[in-house]
C-alpha cells in the first residue's frame, strides 16, 4: 500500500509539469480560440533562451527576464507574421499554422543558442523530504513540491488575470468571435500580443522546471505531446481543468506503466514497459466517449 | 487558347460522366502516362528510380489518403505514419505466414487491416471533432508503434522489431532492379489514384464533402454520418496501408517501427498542405515539393554557406531545413491555402484566355 501511495504521489507530482505546459495551451485558446500546437516548442525555445543567456554570463534572474523579453519579441512576430493574416481563418487552418510554427521555432531556438544538451541549476534541491520519509516512510522529492507550489501560485495569478480584469474579459470575447469582438473595438492585435506573452511567461516557467529537471534538450519539444491528453480531459477552455487533468493524467500514467504491464506480462509474457506514450490518450480517449466537452469544458450545442 | 473548352460538346451521358472531360485534360494525362510508364524507366538513372522516383510515388499514395480523410472527409489525422505501420506488418505477416500468398494479395490484405484500425481509432469521430480528433489519432499514433516494438510475433521475433521485406515477384515475374521496382509501385499508384479520383466524384465523395463543410447540416439533409465517417477512415487508412506495405518493400527494404515516426506522419500532413488539401493532384505535387525540398537545400545551402564565409555544420543544415519546413507551411496557409494544385488550376484559367487578358 505504502509503494502504491508512492506511486500516486509520484504521479501527481508529475502531472502538475503536465498541466504547466496545458496551461500555455488553454490560456492561447481561451483567449484566441487558437489550439497552438507549438507549445512545445516554445518551451523549448523559452528554455533555451535562458540557458542560453546564462551561457553569455548573465545570473539566472536576468537571464530568465531576458527570456521573457525574447518570448515577448516572439509573440510580437507571431501575431505580425501569422496571426494577423489568418483573422477569421477555420481553427483547422489556424492549428496547422501553429504546427509550420513549432517547426519554424524547432529550427530557429538551436540555431540560435545551440543544440546540445545542457543543464540548467535552479537552486532547487531534488531530494527526498526528511520529515515526510521518516513519519510515513513516502518519497517526495522537494524539487516536485516546490514546482507544484510555483504551479499553484501561477495558475492563482491567471485565473484572477481572467477574472478581475478588462483586459481579461477582452480577451474573453475575443475567444467567442475575432470579428465581433473587432467590431466593439476591442484592439484584436494588441490582446493577441498579450495572450501569447502570457502563454510565452508560461512556457519560461515550465521550461525552467522540465529543463533544470532533465537537462535543456530537444526532448522539451515532447512536452507538448503530454500535455495534450491532459487538455482532452480537463477541457480546452477551462484552467482548473488544465490543472486537474494534469494531476489524474499523471496519476493514471505512473500507476498504469507499474501495474498493467504486470497484468500484460501474467497474460502474454515478455515485456510491456512504456506505456506511458500512449496510456494518457487511451485514457483521454475513453473518457471523451462519455463526456465530450471534458471535465470542465463548455458544452457546445451546433446549429444549422 | 491552349486551353479552352469552348466547341467539345457532350451528347451523351457517358461523355458527360468522363473522368476527364475535357481534351486538353486527357491528353495531358495520357503523356504523363506515357512519359511515367515508357520514358522514364529507361532514361533516368538508378539513383533517381530508387531516391527520387519510387520514395515520391509511396508518399503521393500517402498523402492521396490522407487527403481523402482530411481534404475531403474534413477529419484532421496525425495518425498517418501508423496507418502505414500496420499495412507494412501486416502485409509482412501475411507474406510470411501463409505459403504462397501472392504478393498482391497480401498488400491489399495489409491495406485492409490498416483500414480495420483506421476504423477502431476513427470510432471517436462520431462523438468528437476537430482538435479532439487529431489528438485521437495522436493515440493511434503511439499505441500502434508501442504494439509493434512489444509484440515480438508481429515482426516474427525480431529484438528490435526490424522487419525485412521479402523478395517480391508479381505473376512470375521477380520485382527486384529498380526499374522493375518503380514500374510495380508506379502501377499500383496509378491505378489506386484512378479510383480515388472516382471515389470524390460519386456519391460517396460527395457525401465527404457535405460532410467537411459542415456535418449537422448533413446530417439534417439524410447522410448517414456515421457510415460516411468510418468509410472515410476505413478508405483512407486503406491507402496509407498498401502505401506503408510499399515503403517497406519497394523502397527501404527493411524497416522498423521507429520508421513511422510522428515526424513522417507531419511530413505527410505538409505534403496535402502544400499540394492543396481537397485535391487528387494536389497530393502529387506536395509529394514532388516535400521530397525535393531537403535535397535542394542539402546541395544549395552549404555553397551559399561558403559564398558567405559562414560556418556551416550539418546540423545547421537540419535546422534550417526545419525553419524553412515551417516557414512555408505558414507561408502557404496564408497565400495559397489551397496549395499548389490551386496555382495550376490558376494558370489554367490564364491559358484560357491566353493571349487576351480578358
Amino acid at each position: 500500500m505504502q509503494f502504491f501511495f508512492e506511486i500516486l504521489i509520484g504521479g501527481l507530482l508529475s502531472g502538475v509539469m503536465y498541466s504547466l505546459v496545458a496551461l500555455g495551451f488553454v490560456l492561447i485558446f481561451k483567449a484566441s480560440g487558437v489550439f497552438n500546437f507549438a507549445q512545445g516548442a516554445m518551451v523549448y525555445f523559452a528554455a533555451l533562451s535562458v540557458v542560453g543567456l546564462m551561457e553569455h554570463g548573465l545570473p539566472l534572474w536576468a537571464a530568465a527576464i531576458g527570456a521573457f523579453v525574447v518570448m515577448v519579441l516572439l509573440s510580437m512576430a507571431t501575431e505580425r507574421f501569422v496571426l494577423r493574416k489568418l483573422v477569421n481563418q477555420s481553427p483547422i487552418t489556424l492549428f496547422m499554422a501553429t504546427i509550420g510554427l513549432s517547426f519554424f521555432l524547432e529550427g530557429l531556438a538551436p540555431l540560435l543558442w545551440g543544440n546540445e544538451v545542457r543543464p540548467l541549476s535552479l537552486g532547487i534541491v531534488d531530494e527526498p523530504i526528511a520529515s515526510i520519509l521518516d513519519s510515513t516512510g513516502v518519497l517526495i522529492s522537494s524539487f516536485d513540491l516546490a514546482a507544484a507550489g510555483i504551479a499553484a501560485v501561477l495558475v492563482a495569478l491567471l485565473a484572477l488575470f481572467f477574472k478581475a480584469t478588462s483586459i481579461g474579459r477582452a480577451l474573453r470575447a475575443v475567444a467567442d468571435d475575432h470579428q465581433a469582438a473587432l467590431s466593439l473595438g476591442i484592439p484584436l492585435q494588441r490582446i493577441w500580443v498579450v495572450v501569447w506573452s502570457v502563454s510565452g511567461f508560461v512556457a519560461l516557467v515550465a521550461g525552467m522546471l522540465w529543463g533544470s529537471r532533465n537537462g535543456v534538450q530537444f526532448a522539451l519539444t515532447m512536452t507538448a505531446l503530454k500535455a495534450l491528453p491532459v487538455l482532452i480531459l480537463g477541457g480546452f477552455t477551462s484552467i482548473p481543468g488544465a490543472i486537474v487533468g494534469g494531476l489524474i493524467i499523471g496519476a493514471a500514467e505512473k500507476l498504469a506503466e507499474i501495474y498493467v504491464p504486470q497484468l500484460l506480462q501474467a497474460q502474454f509474457g515478455g515485456n510491456f514497459g512504456g506505456i506511458e506514450g500512449w496510456f494518457p490518450y487511451v485514457f483521454a480517449l475513453l473518457f471523451l466517449l462519455v463526456r465530450p466537452e471534458g471535465l470542465f469544458g463548455e458544452r457546445h450545442i451546433d446549429r444549422v | 487558347m491552349f486551353y479552352r473548352e469552348a466547341g467539345q460538346f457532350k451528347t451523351s451521358y457517358v461523355a458527360d460522366s468522363q473522368i476527364f472531360p475535357i481534351r486538353q485534360d486527357r491528353i495531358a494525362v495520357c503523356s504523363v502516362l506515357v512519359v511515367a510508364f515508357g520514358v522514364l524507366p529507361w532514361i533516368a538513372s538508378e539513383y533517381w528510380l530508387t531516391a527520387i522516383l519510387v520514395p515520391f510515388l509511396v508518399f503521393s499514395l500517402a498523402a492521396l489518403g490522407l487527403n481523402l480523410l482530411t481534404g475531403y472527409a474534413g477529419q484532421l489525422s496525425l495518425g498517418t505514419a501508423a496507418f502505414m505501420a500496420v499495412g507494412a506488418y501486416a502485409s509482412y505477416n501475411f507474406q510470411l505466414r501463409i505459403d504462397g500468398m501472392p504478393i498482391l494479395a497480401s498488400f491489399a490484405l495489409g491495406g485492409a487491416s490498416a483500414a480495420l484500425v483506421g476504423i477502431a481509432f476513427g470510432l471517436p469521430s462520431l462523438r468528437i471533432k476537430g482538435f479532439y480528433l487529431a489528438v485521437a489519432t495522436l493515440a493511434a499514433q503511439f499505441f500502434v508503434l508501442w504494439a509493434l516494438t512489444k509484440f515480438p510475433w508481429l515482426s516474427n521475433n525480431s529484438s528490435s522489431g526490424v522487419i525485412t521485406a521479402q523478395k517480391i515477384s508479381v505473376f512470375g515475374v521477380d520485382v527486384d532492379t529498380p526499374v522493375r521496382k518503380y514500374l510495380f509501385v508506379l502501377g499500383v499508384v496509378t491505378l489506386m489514384a484512378l479510383v480515388a479520383k472516382n471515389l470524390v466524384r460519386s456519391h460517396i465523395g460527395r457525401a465527404w464533402m457535405a460532410v467537411r463543410d459542415m456535418d449537422v447540416a448533413a446530417e439534417v439533409i439524410g447522410i448517414p454520418l456515421m457510415r460516411v465517417k468510418l468509410l472515410a477512415f476505413a478508405v483512407s487508412s486503406f491507402y496509407c496501408g498498401v502505401a506503408g506495405a510499399l515503403y517497406a518493400y519497394c523502397y527501404l527494404g527493411s524497416v522498423e517501427p521507429d520508421g513511422f515516426s510522428l515526424d513522417l506522419s507531419f511530413r505527410i500532413l505538409f505534403m496535402i498542405i502544400i499540394g492543396g488539401v481537397g485535391s487528387i493532384l494536389g497530393s502529387f505535387l506536395g509529394a514532388a515539393f516535400i521530397l525535393l525540398l531537403p535535397i535542394l537545400l542539402d546541395s544549395t545551402l552549404p555553397a551559399i554557406a561558403t559564398f558567405l564565409h559562414l560556418p556551416f555544420t550539418n546540423a545547421t543544415v537540419s535546422h534550417i531545413q526545419l525553419m524553412v519546413f515551417g516557414g512555408l507551411i505558414v507561408f502557404f496557409l496564408i497565400a495559397e491555402p489551397h496549395g499548389l494544385a490551386r496555382l495550376w488550376q490558376i494558370a489554367k484559367e490564364k491559358l484560357r484566355i491566353w493571349p487576351f487578358p480578358h
